[in-house]
């Protein structure tokens, strides 16, 4: 201590203090600011699975959203839309898009779950954005089935109908069926409002709603249909057709075989 | 006699000493009814709404028509604690909790489709066989109104569960009546008791769905009926039938047996169906508030040409004196279904009027002998299932990759272009057919057969039609009808004709339906036709006896084929066996 102190009116001691002053503010900052999430702490810290996440990116993506998924005019910017849209969007096969259109639809994924998930870690290592939802988000055992019905039918049911089964946009646009959405493709959507959909943040739907919807889609997926043969549940549109051909055979044939004259 | 006859024979003499009933009945279970299967369209739609009567007095035993709130607390897990009104509620008491109420809902909802549906069918049998000719153009003004009313039936029987299609339904029809210029706020005001949802509601619609409607559809089947009874039922042309007669089988027991067992096969057709096939799960679609909606909501299908037309109407609308004339709901909604119901009810007057025909017909048209009203049938049937089309655009827009605007405009254009193709095409075909007949009253019909003269020309073999299809085909005679001539505008003195404009009009519409009429042949004409069949025949003959001569006749005994001794051909048989009948040919 003697030593510092002889030299505590040394003219490079104000330096020092300086930088010792700052190295502790920054360093303080930096550890209150990085909370970083469950996600992230998988992925960026992972600078191998980034790495292979580029290499695919460029390969795959970057002839349209850009080489620095900058964006160009065929494809939007990926910077900032977190690892959670780029999951969604690669994982149900929507991305790479197969030819450009109205619309992405629904294919086999390209990519396998390992592929998928460093392509995500790369986007996401560019800007912060949604994460992928852990399996405690996406766990809807105990969410409200009633409440989730409740929510749908305020939130999705106008484009992804009543029961699920999609519904129609302007210009070859439409809202896909949910029947064979995951609890985490489900949770993704809402989280990073792929297409035309719009997002549902966390502001707006706190993840105990977005578990009671996946509940409410869960049920929909499963439920029997307690009054026989369900034509799709698509509504009266299906009922009218297949009471004009079906039903209306049966009794054109039944008038047929009765009014046919007696031999 | 047996037990049964003597029952029998004891209750009618019961009656008879009571109501005088025998000599009433002796005459009318005689009657007699024609014959043909399109004859039982009818009664598809009688059977299905007594179905209907009695599965609704089921409903109506436990459905609340109440717009109070309350929370659910049945067996629906998903929808357990929701705030509903009583009229969903109860509705989903009868689905889930209430012994065989599905099975019983359902068969009111298919059987109210089917009655609906069998009216469309019956309505065309009806046009398309002229059927609605004097003296029976009253009773198809009643079936028009029976439309109608049955249009109201299924649309407030819609509403009823108050789940999230029908109050949907129901703030479109509000809509509608709103559209109305000057009155519409009022009336719907009036209607729906105040602003929407309203509260007095749903009682209305329940009372208009279970009695008034209903009511009224039980008096005119009855009238409709009763007419029928009365002006007796027409029937098709064909042999030994005339205007003057009816050709066919009597009720009792031919026809009792037949409607009867038809009965029977109708409610098993839709207790069936009910059974198997799941119709309007009010579960998925839930209560209904005013700040939901589904995708896909669509009518009932009857429904589903309005909503069609709603939806590829244009978005007109004007302001005048600072109000809204909403043309964008008032064309499609009002204008268009009040132009082709009021087209439709006074359809026989105008062809009545174009022909100029005052004649009785009892005998039904062949759809062909009548190219321009099938025509017509066929233009309004396209024009109808374009709007339907359009009510289920945005399923067609999903199901098959389109664009939900291009259908929009397809069905824009279609809905002016296509039906005048269709009536075009049809009157066409029909002529030809027309032709066709007419050939073949005059020539019989082709056998395929070329004959080869001894002087060298070819011939092909006609052969003469059956007595039975050439009655048939005869009727085209007692269906032609020339235009009416062009009116003059002055008599022979020279007097001004005062209904020079109306009676030109009138010889338009004419030329309108026969300018085209196909000239059916003239008695002679089908008898010289004959004639020269029959010398075909003769100059074919020499052929067929030595053919017949060369075949090889085997008569059928067990198996062995022939027999040691047998004749091996015809003319071998006829060697041997001279004089008596021929074998086995």
């Amino acid at each position: 201590m003697k030593a510092l102190a002889a030299h505590r009116r040394h003219p490079l001691m104000a330096l020092a203090l300086l930088l010792i002053a700052l190295g502790v503010v920054g360093g303080a900052y930096g550890v209150v600011t990085t909370q970083p999430t469950a996600a992230d702490t998988v992925m960026v810290g992972d600078q191998t699975q980034i790495e292979e996440g580029r290499r695919l990116y460029l390969e795959g993506c970057s002839s349209c959203h850009g080489l620095n998924a900058e964006g160009t005019s065929a494809g939007p910017t990926l910077i900032g839309v977190g690892a959670a849209a780029v999951h969604f969007q690669v994982a149900t096969g929507r991305m790479p898009l197969a030819a450009p259109g109205a619309q992405a639809p629904v294919k086999k994924p390209d990519y396998t779950a390992e592929e998928t998930l460093a392509m995500a870690a790369y986007i996401a290592s560019l800007a912060p954005g949604p994460a992928i939802p852990t399996a405690e988000q996406v766990d809807y055992t105990n969410a409200d089935v009633a409440e989730g019905g409740i929510l749908f039918r305020i939130n999705c049911a106008q484009c992804h109908q009543a029961a699920g089964q999609g519904g129609a946009l302007t210009q070859g646009k439409y809202a896909p069926s949910l029947m064979n959405s995951t609890p985490t493709q489900i949770y993704e959507a809402m989280l990073t409002g792929p297409q035309n959909m719009p997002i549902f943040s966390d502001q707006t739907l706190p993840t105990e709603d977005k578990q009671a919807i996946i509940a409410y889609v869960m049920e929909l997926q499963q439920a029997p249909s307690p009054g026989g043969m369900s034509l799709g549940r698509l509504g009266p549109v299906v009922e009218g057709l297949f009471l004009w051909t079906a039903v209306l055979a049966a009794f054109l044939a039944a008038a047929v075989w009765i009014g046919i004259r007696a031999r | 006699m047996s037990t049964t006859e003597k029952a029998g024979g004891a209750t009618a003499q019961y009656l008879d000493e009571r109501l005088g009933s025998n000599k009433w009945l002796g005459k009318n279970l005689k009657k007699v009814f024609p014959d043909h299967w399109s004859f039982m369209l009818g009664e598809i739609i009688l059977y299905s709404f007594i179905v209907v009567l009695i599965t609704g007095v089921f409903l109506t035993l436990f459905y609340k028509p109440s717009l109070v709130e309350v929370i659910y607390e049945g067996s629906y897990v998903p929808l357990k604690g929701v705030e509903m009104t009583e009229a969903y509620a109860s509705t989903l008491q009868i689905s889930f909790d209430i012994r065989g109420g599905l099975l019983i809902r359902q068969m009111h909802h298919w059987a109210a489709l089917i009655f609906v549906a069998a009216i469309a069918v019956h309505a065309f049998r009806v046009f398309f066989t002229g059927a609605f000719r004097k003296p029976r153009e009253l009773n198809w003004v009643i079936g028009v109104g029976l439309i109608v009313l049955a249009l109201g039936a299924g649309f407030t029987g819609y509403s009823l569960p108050d789940d999230l299609l029908s109050g949907t339904g129901l703030q479109i029809a509000r809509g509608i009546v709103q559209a109305i210029p000057i009155v519409g706020t009022w009336a719907a005001f009036l209607l729906f008791d105040g602003e929407f949802p309203g509260v007095d509601f749903m009682s209305r619609l329940y009372m208009a769905h279970i009695l008034l409607i209903p009511g009224l559809i039980l008096a005119l089947v009855t009238v409709h009926l009763m007419l029928v009874w009365y002006q007796k039922h027409t029937q098709f042309p064909g042999q030994g039938r005339t205007n003057e007669n009816v050709v066919g089988y009597p009720l009792m027991p031919i026809y009792m047996a037949k409607a009867g067992g038809f009965f029977f096969i109708v409610f098993g057709i839709i207790a069936l169906l009910s059974g198997l096939v799941n119709i309007n799960p009010v579960w998925i679609f839930g209560p209904y508030t005013p700040d939901q909606v589904t995708a896909g909501t669509q009518p009932d299908w009857y429904i589903g040409w309005l909503d069609g037309a709603l939806r590829v109407m244009p978005n007109w609308e004007t302001v005048a004196f600072g109000y809204t004339i909403s043309w964008n709901i008032l064309i499609p909604a009002v204008i268009v279904p009040g132009l082709i119901f009021t087209a439709m009810a006074l359809y026989p007057f105008l062809e009545a009027w174009a022909t100029g025909d005052k004649r009785e017909h009892h005998l039904l048209e062949r759809p062909r002998n009548a190219p321009v009203r099938t025509g017509i049938g066929v233009m309004a049937i396209v024009f109808y299932s374009l709007l339907w089309l359009g009510g289920g655009n945005d399923l067609v827009a999903t199901t098959f990759d389109l664009s939900i605007n291009a259908i929009t405009w397809f069905l824009r254009i279609g809905l002016i272009v296509l039906p005048p193709l269709a009536f075009i095409i049809t009157k066409r075909i029909c002529l030809g057919l027309q032709r066709k007949d007419r050939e073949k009253l005059l020539h019989g019909y082709e056998s395929g057969r070329i004959l080869r003269l001894p002087h060298g020309e070819f011939i092909e073999v006609h052969e003469p039609l059956p007595k039975a299809q050439q009655a048939v085909l005869a009727s085209m005679i007692e269906s032609h009808n020339t235009p009416l001539p062009a009116p003059a505008k002055t008599d022979a003195n020279g007097v001004r004709n005062k209904r020079y404009r109306i009676d030109k009009l009138r010889s338009r519409l004419s030329n309108f339906y026969y300018r085209d009429a196909v000239a059916p042949p003239t008695m002679a004409e089908i008898e010289a036709g004959q004639a020269h069949v029959a010398h075909e025949a003769e100059l074919e003959a020499p052929l067929h006896e030595y053919e017949e001569s060369n075949y090889v006749t085997v008569p059928f005994h067990g198996g062995v084929l022939h027999e040691q001794g047998e004749p091996m051909t015809n003319a071998e048989a006829l060697e041997a066996d001279k004089g008596s009948e021929r074998g086995s040919d």
